[in-house]
């Protein structure tokens, strides 16, 4: 029997599985493409309005920290910017997203064993979920380079679009590749996985907003998918680095799945403890030893991530410390604050995007927990649904608090270091983001109660408050449109006004829905 | 003897399916309960209405005379659950599943948690993901069998065992029955039940379809007498005798299924024509058990199981 048997009927299984999501996800994807251009195009229907509007875009620290580099200054590459980076995250989680399903989530749950047992070769399963996440991410670029078309603009930079999103969803299959053949669970892949993503951004986001270290934005494949520069320097070639990497990570994984039995990861499972400790007795004490892992982790990332942040104010001022230019920034940035303060406000605001990632993860182990079984056995001792629901709700919302906290002290540490904004300003600004962050963690707590199958729906909701604060403007959606996103009434810290009457409606609600979840779940039917 | 578990009339219907219609159930206090039925009759759902994880749609189920909806966490306090797919965390050890379970439901017996690992040969320092389904099974077993709860419902707990580890659940099982706790057992492994149950319900399609001491059902239902005669009879002329259902004759030898009530007298009359050797076998509970699912082996495919309802 080849090692490949099978591959071909997995990937259709796979297919069939996911074959609404990967469409819409995709089509999604190319529609943001062509509305970010038509939008820009129509903001600056000439390159020379383009280059006015544009220069302040491209000496804006934080522009630079989150999407790169404008490619060039013209009306096409402006209207690009966005797309660049936006779009190379997203191939980057597509093509994560569907390795992992495919291959240890399967191997996890055992659903793996069930198909190995019929004619399916070894290397079968990795083959089939690594193919389907190519497929996909070639699908993204083509019809985002297909979606600009219609706008007129130059085709040969259509292409390099979909080059850069090619670029990073492939490099990011070979890294999940290698990452699930690492750890026995399909958390501690994802761990893995993300972790390396996360370092790429962050590398590539230091860089860009350095003024000597441009070159090591190299050093992360994020940086690649952002050098292909559609509309800039086209630089179609940027493709064969990835191809070349990606194919050593595939190998590399190869190699590990080899090496390696059914079910089993690199690194091996131990045995432990014959004995619970003191504090595994209540269903808190479950709930921790279940997060406590992922929050450490999380800590961490937040630690480093709040440093970075904190330490780019010293290239910030430096650019902003030109008087025209920071009169211009000021103008930009609504009048309130300094540069230096609208950078931080902008950082503050995704890294708390981030913080309500974690909340919507941890929060989301109540329907693993209900939907692998293991809610049952808990709740058929003495445990109320009530304090079985609230220990995992009480550690994702004070977990969220403990990362905002942990992101705004090492920021505000390592700003005080270099710049007169330290923790007095941003610690504050940090923790100011709660509210929406707790309305997202309460979101997926309401789902829970109500539409339990539809709870991890609640990705789906932060994805369209993300792309309502990074679109929404400049698609000239209305004012109700943009403030159906919590992250849209945060007021304008550091620096500005804080908005308390929005902040307290914010806390209001995510009150609300949590008890609208807590409510409806103790008088609903246990999914089983 | 008091009523530990009665349902009247339970009803649970999921969109269009009705996993249960209008089942009777009564268990006492003290007895091993045996709750047979082949995978989808209902048995897991009345146990998850039993355990107020799901609500009944119609009729009544009451548990140690309280509801199991509106009283569960108390209810919860005085019994253990074992469901027939334990799913355990991957990565907390079986030891420390087993001592989380019982702190939650308010306290294990050391004495014997430790003589039970030992009796299923469990070892507790492995992690969830690395245990099979056998012995993911016993992690949940030991647990509630530790528990000092006066009531245990197990949904198919055996299923993965082998056959050495289901004859040591069948051991505690019944030293559970004589420490006077009650035992709800689901299954479908019936020499299991014929081993240890006192009482039998019979679950076909949502609702009890017999229900009695395995001696009351046997003697509901036919024998198989096998008699070999001097003075053979006419098959025809035996089958017309009140009780007797089929005759099957072998030259000299007939084999005759009986109602069990009629035994005696159809030995009377065969004992005229010169009985040579004769065996009754009271049926088993296989026998039992197939005779309420008979039609469905044999009758016409598609017949629809509501319609095909047999009553002993």
């Amino acid at each position: 029997m080849s090692t490949f048997a099978g591959t071909g009927a997995l990937l259709r299984l796979a297919w069939r599985r996911d074959r609404w999501v990967v469409t819409s996800a995709v089509l999604a994807m190319a529609a943001m493409a062509y509305a970010a251009m038509a939008a820009t195009l129509d903001l600056y229907p000439s390159d020379a309005e383009a280059a006015a509007g544009a220069r302040l875009m491209a000496a804006t620290p934080s522009v630079a920290a989150l999407y790169g580099p404008l490619p060039s200054l013209t009306a096409a590459g402006v209207g690009v910017l966005k797309t660049i980076m936006m779009g190379s995250l997203f191939a980057a989680f597509l093509a994560f997203a569907l390795v992992r399903r495919h291959t240890r989530t399967e191997e996890e749950e055992g659903r793996l064993e069930l198909v190995g047992g019929g004619v399916v070769g070894r290397r079968a399963p990795l083959a089939a979920a690594v193919s389907l996440a190519v497929l996909s991410v070639l699908a993204t670029g083509a019809l985002s380079a297909l979606a600009l078309l219609p706008t007129g603009v130059d085709p040969v930079g259509s292409v390099a679009l979909g080059v850069t999103i090619v670029v990073a969803g492939l490099v990011m299959t070979g890294i999940t590749a290698v990452a699930v053949q690492l750890t026995t669970t399909t958390r501690g892949a994802g761990g893995v996985a993300l972790a390396v993503l996360g370092l790429a951004f962050v590398v590539r986001a230091g860089a860009d907003t350095s003024e000597s270290g441009q070159d090591l934005v190299y050093a992360s494949f994020l940086g690649w998918a952002e050098r292909v520069s559609p509309f800039g320097d086209n630089r179609l070639w940027m493709v064969l680095p990835a191809l070349a990497v990606t194919a050593a990570l595939l190998v590399a994984a190869d190699v590990l799945l080899q090496r390696r039995d059914l079910g089993a990861g690199l690194w091996a499972s131990r045995p432990g403890p014959a004995r619970a400790g003191a504090r595994l007795g209540s269903p808190f004490g479950l709930a921790w030893r279940l997060h406590r892992g992922a929050l450490l982790g999380w800590t961490i990332a937040y630690a480093v991530l709040g440093s970075v942040v904190g330490s780019l104010a010293a290239s910030v001022s430096d650019i902003a410390s030109s008087p025209g230019m920071e009169q211009m920034l000021r103008k930009m940035s609504g009048g309130q604050g300094s540069v230096l303060d609208a950078f931080f406000g902008t950082e503050l605001r995704f890294l708390a995007v981030g913080v309500a990632a974690y909340g919507i993860t941890t929060a989301l182990r109540l329907h693993s927990e209900e939907d692998a079984g293991r809610a049952e056995v808990v709740l058929a001792t003495r445990v109320t649904r009530w304090s079985w629901l609230a220990s995992h709700v009480t550690i994702a919302m004070g977990g969220a608090l403990w990362l905002l906290f942990v992101g705004g002290l090492s920021a505000g540490a390592a700003a005080g270091a270099v710049s007169p904004t330290g923790v007095g300003e941003l610690l504050p600004a940090a923790l100011a983001t709660a509210p929406a962050v707790l309305v997202c963690v309460g979101l997926t707590v309401a789902l829970f109660g109500l539409l339990p199958r539809w709870t991890p729906a609640a990705w789906g909701l932060l994805a369209a408050f993300l792309l309502l604060g990074e679109f929404g403007a400049l698609l000239e959606l209305p004012d109700w449109a943009l403030g159906l996103s919590p992250f849209d009434h945060l007021g304008s810290l550091p620096g500005g006004d804080a908005n308390p009457t929005g902040l307290a409606v914010l806390l209001v609600l995510a009150a609300a829905v949590t008890a609208l979840g807590a409510v409806t779940f103790r008088r609903r039917d246990l999914a089983t | 003897m008091t009523t530990v578990i009665e349902t009247r009339g339970l009803r649970k219907t999921f969109g269009t399916t009705v996993a249960l219609d209008s089942l009777d159930l009564t268990v006492r206090q003290g007895e091993i309960h045996g709750f047979l039925g082949p995978n989808g009759a209902g048995k897991s759902t009345t146990i998850r209405v039993l355990l107020g994880l799901i609500r009944a749609d119609g009729g009544t189920a009451t548990l140690l005379g309280r509801d199991p909806w509106s009283d569960a966490t108390e209810l919860h306090r005085q019994l253990a659950y074992v469901p027939g797919d334990v799913a355990l965390w991957p990565n907390l050890t079986g030891g420390e599943v087993i001592d989380l379970l019982g702190r939650l439901r308010g306290g294990l017996d050391e004495r014997r948690r430790a003589e039970l690992l030992e009796a299923f040969e469990l070892d507790p320092t492995k992690k969830g993901r690395s245990y099979s389904k056998g012995n993911r099974q016993k992690v949940a077993l030991v647990a509630a069998l530790a528990s000092d709860v006066p009531l245990l419902l197990l949904d198919e707990p055996t299923s993965g065992l082998d056959p050495l580890m289901e004859k040591v659940f069948e051991r505690y099982a019944t030293a559970a029955r004589d420490e006077g706790r009650t035992v709800l057992l689901s299954s479908h492994i019936l020499s299991e039940v014929e081993a240890t149950a006192d009482h039998v319900s019979i679950v076909r399609a949502g609702r009890i379809v017999d229900s009695g001491s395995l001696a009351d059902l046997r003697h509901m239902t036919r024998s198989t007498v096998d008699a070999t005669l001097a003075r053979p009879l006419p098959p025809a002329e035996v089958e017309q005798w009140p009780g007797v259902h089929t005759v099957r004759q072998d030259r000299d030898r007939l084999v005759l299924s009986v109602d069990t009530s009629a035994v005696g007298d159809v030995v009377g009359r065969l004992g005229p024509h010169g009985i040579e050797a004769l065996t009754c076998q009271p049926p088993t509970l296989e026998e039992l058990f197939l005779s309420q699912y008979r039609d469905e082996l044999t009758g016409e495919p598609g017949a629809a199981p509501a319609e095909a309802e047999v009553s002993a």
